[in-house]
């Protein structure tokens, strides 16, 4: 690969609050600061939950209506290609277990919680924002958010934010 | 594996440019590579993200994550950024004489 084809630049969506939905995000950037590269994430609709003071460090997994949940199945001590019932996932609780056990896999692979991660990925010079559009829908202020986001942006300053920059939705 | 002379000392490096023998390094050496990345002189302050570097590697294998290395080598994310910028866990692991790192965080 020569210089002139690698990534300078990422500008990563997130769009989902769901605990498995906002790491993807978080490490791509966190990774692309790493690599040298320029990081901005942009939060929008319910992946506002993951810059909401709130709500930042107690994100969920979905334990009902996810059949991609046979992959943790071995932290239950169960073979990894069995389903996990939808109808049990329904269990008040079940979702905080299965967000639990989840958590402490990932603490064991170094793997921040969200709001540290957050702050480590600002600290690294990566950018933080939030979509004005869902803020204004969910009648969220900049208050409500934690402190390493940079601004709140309307999609055309998002896209200016994001010139020369390898757009990735998550 | 290429050999080049460095600081009066000829050393083997992987295919990816890091040394392959970690014991082969000194500070002399460190400087020069570091030259090699950009940084004209290095202070105190790299050299406590090195040496950590360094006993990282030599306690585990391998070089820690940036996690780690903000959380136990006394220096913060935003200064680490500042030392070894474009890049720190990699910049830092080939100046201080080690693998290049494998961890995704």
């Amino acid at each position: 690969m020569s210089d002139s084809d690698a990534i300078k630049k990422v500008s990563i969506i997130c769009a989902h609050g769901g605990l498995d939905e906002v790491y993807p995000a978080l490490i791509l950037a966190n990774g692309a600061r790493m690599e040298g590269i320029e990081a901005t994430l942009f939060f929008t609709f319910f992946g506002l939950n993951a810059i909401m003071k709130k709500k930042v460090d107690n994100l969920k997994v979905a334990t009902v209506g996810n059949p991609s949940l046979n992959l943790a199945m071995p932290m239950l001590g169960m073979p990894i290609t069995w389903p996990f019932p939808t109808l049990m996932g329904a269990i008040p609780g079940v979702s905080n277990f299965a967000t639990y056990l989840m958590k402490n896999e990932m603490e064991k692979l170094d793997i921040p919680p969200v709001s540290e991660f957050l702050e480590m990925i600002h600290d690294a010079g990566g950018e933080i924002y939030a979509c004005k559009l869902a803020m204004d829908m969910f009648k969220l202020t900049r208050d409500d958010l934690v402190d390493p986001v940079d601004a709140v942006l309307t999609v055309g300053e998002f896209y200016e934010k994001s010139a020369g920059a390898t757009v990735l939705f998550t | 594996m290429a050999t080049r002379e460095i600081a009066g000392v000829t050393l083997d490096f992987d295919e990816d440019g890091y040394l392959s023998d970690a014991s082969a390094w000194n500070e002399t050496i460190a400087a020069e590579l570091a030259k090699e990345e950009g940084l004209e002189t290095l202070t105190e302050r790299h050299f406590q993200v090195i040496n950590f570097m360094r006993q990282e590697f030599e306690a585990n294998g391998t070089g820690p994550s940036i996690r780690r290395l903000t959380k136990a080598s006394g220096v913060p994310t935003k200064e680490l950024y500042q030392l070894f910028p474009g890049g720190p866990a990699k910049k830092a692991a080939r100046i201080a004489g080690i693998k290049k790192p494998h961890g995704c965080i």
